[in-house]
């Protein structure tokens, strides 16, 4: 004893210690859970009850109108029943409130066209369900009463100890009924939390495919934002690849340029690595401009599709055909989608297809922007083959777009791409 | 050479210095810079130059406020050549010019001034009553026709049209090429005749024909 006492590491004690904070955070566990329990329940009561007056007060002041005893009636009962209405969504949120705070449940917040279940929840079973929480209350109140019998049967009017002789055997069983009532409480209220659990998301929050639909549309949202970053970023990278290392490249190859023209009489080795200078500089501009018609053009923003695509078309090492039909400019992300499959689709073309000549056709038909890309190359051509038709499908589809892919070995191939554009945007 | 007098519009300072001094050594005194096209307009109002290097994106909008320039310059002052420099090649914006001005006209990307010595070339033809078209503006001309004449020809043929629609002459023509004048000539006869375009004589009526032919049906 003494050993343990003293906190020897014994296994006794080992197992103690480890017993120890496990079975006291159980008690503390069901403890907590209790009192959110009840403290769930009880909030429950006014919220399921309020319903109850207002409705009483909106009948009285109906028949009020109806057998014409009240002179009122006729102007109070539209406020009774805009009340209940206005109580309807002020009581929805509030029982959100209560889910969200108190039980961790969150009830997805619900819309105009569900208002009937809502109403059916707050004025016929939330009274139904205030009555199981008075339940549980009274039944805590009383456990409470009877446990504790012994400290206050003294308070009991003398007549009535009188009268009763045996009131102590009573208050032993009123104790023992207490203790019972003690142990009933927990079960209650939590089969009370679940009930209510199950009910309130049910009739408050949407059903299912409208929280699908909700999901869908916030998705949709959010992708598109996504996109619409991503576009913006390039915009930025092409930007101050323009405003910066452009500007830098063309004036260093404009002095070489100079230098060459002018220093004639330098020793040929000094000439030749001016010349080898100015090419590289030369080259640096072209890659730089490559690179930036492969992210995100500045003609395509300030001046369209069309006008961008002739400048990609008219660069492939084939000759290229290009017909545009594009009557009004589609949103920024879905010309920079279109883009892009034409610059991707041509540069697979000259790398993989062997072609002589190619054909680049858009068209805007209403909502849809269809870009037809064909080669006459040598076709087996194949979404798993290599990487960058992959990508491309990918930022198709990244706008809701459909991609078709027909190549048959020996060609022609066929790529047609189809993007919705919304008729508002200009 | 008498030296002729030039004005140059262009926000890019040291783009703008880079061609300043390629203007100096193409034998032309530059009378003012400027960073704008209301400057420009002022500029050349006050100093009537033989030649203006105007960019085609400007503040404030940074669009086409250079072409909008041009014309009006063209309209006014027509004793005033224009070479536009451009990031990019619009052929509209190209074709615009062209289709009001015959002479005196220049479509070049701005990396085109790197290459020092044919940009001489092309601000004096320019300023000459000529006119130098980016080779990019033609290829992006070709591309905007269908099924057309332009498949008869050669491919040599082709690339005489190119060069011619470029601007240039017959002499630079058989030196891009490395061909001889003669067959130069030579290919320039097949060619019109194939596209049943009149024969000129003056170099920068010859790249008009060409070039209403090219932008024409597409």
């Amino acid at each position: 004893m003494n050993l343990l006492t003293q906190g020897a590491p014994g296994p006794l004690a080992q197992l103690l210690s480890r017993a120890g904070p496990e079975r006291r955070s159980r008690w503390a566990r069901s403890r907590t859970r209790l009192r959110r329990d009840l403290a769930f329940v009880a909030s429950g009561v006014p919220l399921h009850l309020l319903t109850a007056p207002l409705f009483l007060w909106a009948t009285t002041q109906l028949v009020g109108l109806l057998d014409g005893s009240s002179d009122a009636a006729p102007y109070v009962l539209p406020v009774a029943l805009a009340l209940i209405l206005v109580a309807g969504f002020g009581l929805t949120g509030a029982q959100r409130w209560r889910f969200r705070e108190l039980c961790g449940r969150e009830i997805p917040r619900l819309r105009f066209a569900v208002a009937r279940r809502q109403f059916a929840y707050h004025w016929l079973v939330g009274p139904c369900l205030a009555v199981l929480e008075l339940a549980v209350l009274a039944l805590l109140l009383l456990a409470v009463a009877g446990t504790t019998v012994y400290a206050w049967e003294w308070l009991l009017p003398m007549g009535f100890r009188q009268a009763h002789q045996n009131y102590t055997t009573w208050s032993a069983f009123v104790m023992a009924a207490g203790v019972g009532a003690l142990f009933a409480v927990p079960p209650a209220a939590a089969a009370l939390v679940r009930l209510e659990q199950r009910i309130a998301p049910a009739l408050l929050r949407d059903d299912k495919a409208e929280a699908l639909k909700q999901r869908v549309s916030d998705l949709t949202e959010s992708r598109a934002g996504a996109v619409d970053a991503a576009d913006a970023e390039r915009r930025r990278i092409e930007r101050d690849l323009h405003d910066g290392a452009q500007q830098h490249l063309v004036s260093m190859a404009l002095n070489l340029g100079i230098a060459k023209a002018t220093l004639k009489d330098l020793p040929p080795e000094a000439q030749q690595v001016i010349d080898e200078a100015h090419r590289a500089a030369k080259e640096a501009i072209e890659e730089l401009n490559n690179l930036v018609r492969g992210l995100h053009p500045s003609v395509l923003d300030e001046l369209g599709l069309d006008a961008a695509l002739s400048g990609l078309a008219a660069r492939a090492p084939f000759p290229v055909r290009l017909r545009a039909d594009i009557p009004a400019r589609p949103e920024p992300a879905v010309e920079a989608v279109a883009y892009f499959v034409v610059s991707e689709a041509l540069t697979n073309v000259a790398k993989h297809a062997r072609a002589t000549r190619a054909e680049v056709t858009v068209t805007r038909l209403g909502e849809i922007l269809r870009v037809i890309v064909t080669d006459d190359g040598t076709g087996g051509a194949d979404l798993a083959g290599g990487t960058g038709l992959r990508g491309l499908a990918q930022r198709v589809s990244s706008v809701d777009g459909t991609f078709r892919l027909s190549s048959p070995t020996g060609g022609p191939t066929v790529m047609t791409v189809e993007l919705p554009c919304s008729a508002a945007a200009q | 050479m008498q030296r002729r007098r030039a004005v140059i519009a262009e926000d890019s300072v040291l783009l703008r210095m880079g061609v300043v001094k390629i203007l100096d050594m193409a034998g032309f005194d530059v009378v003012a810079e400027c960073d704008d096209a209301d400057g420009l307009l002022v500029a050349v109002e006050e100093h009537r130059p033989d030649l203006a290097v105007v960019d085609v994106r400007m503040p404030p909008s940074f669009t086409d406020e250079g072409i909008r320039a041009a014309l009006t310059l063209r309209e006014r002052w027509p004793e005033t050549a224009v070479l536009m420099l451009s990031q990019y090649v619009e052929e509209r914006y190209a074709a615009e010019l062209l289709a009001r001005h015959t002479s005196g006209i220049g479509y070049l990307l701005k990396q085109r001034v790197a290459d020092v010595e044919e940009f001489i070339e092309a601000l004096r033809r320019v300023a000459d009553g000529g006119t130098a078209l980016d080779p990019q503006v033609v290829a992006q001309l070709l591309v905007r026709r269908g099924s057309d004449p332009l498949d008869r020809l050669t491919e040599r043929e082709r690339e005489v049209l190119a060069s011619m629609a470029e601007g240039r002459s017959n002499a630079g023509i058989a030196a891009q090429l490395v061909l001889s004048e003669s067959a130069v000539a030579k290919h320039i006869n097949s060619i019109l005749a194939k596209l049943d375009l009149p024969r000129a004589d003056a170099d920068h009526r010859r790249v008009l024909a060409v070039l209403r032919f090219l932008k024409g049906s597409g």
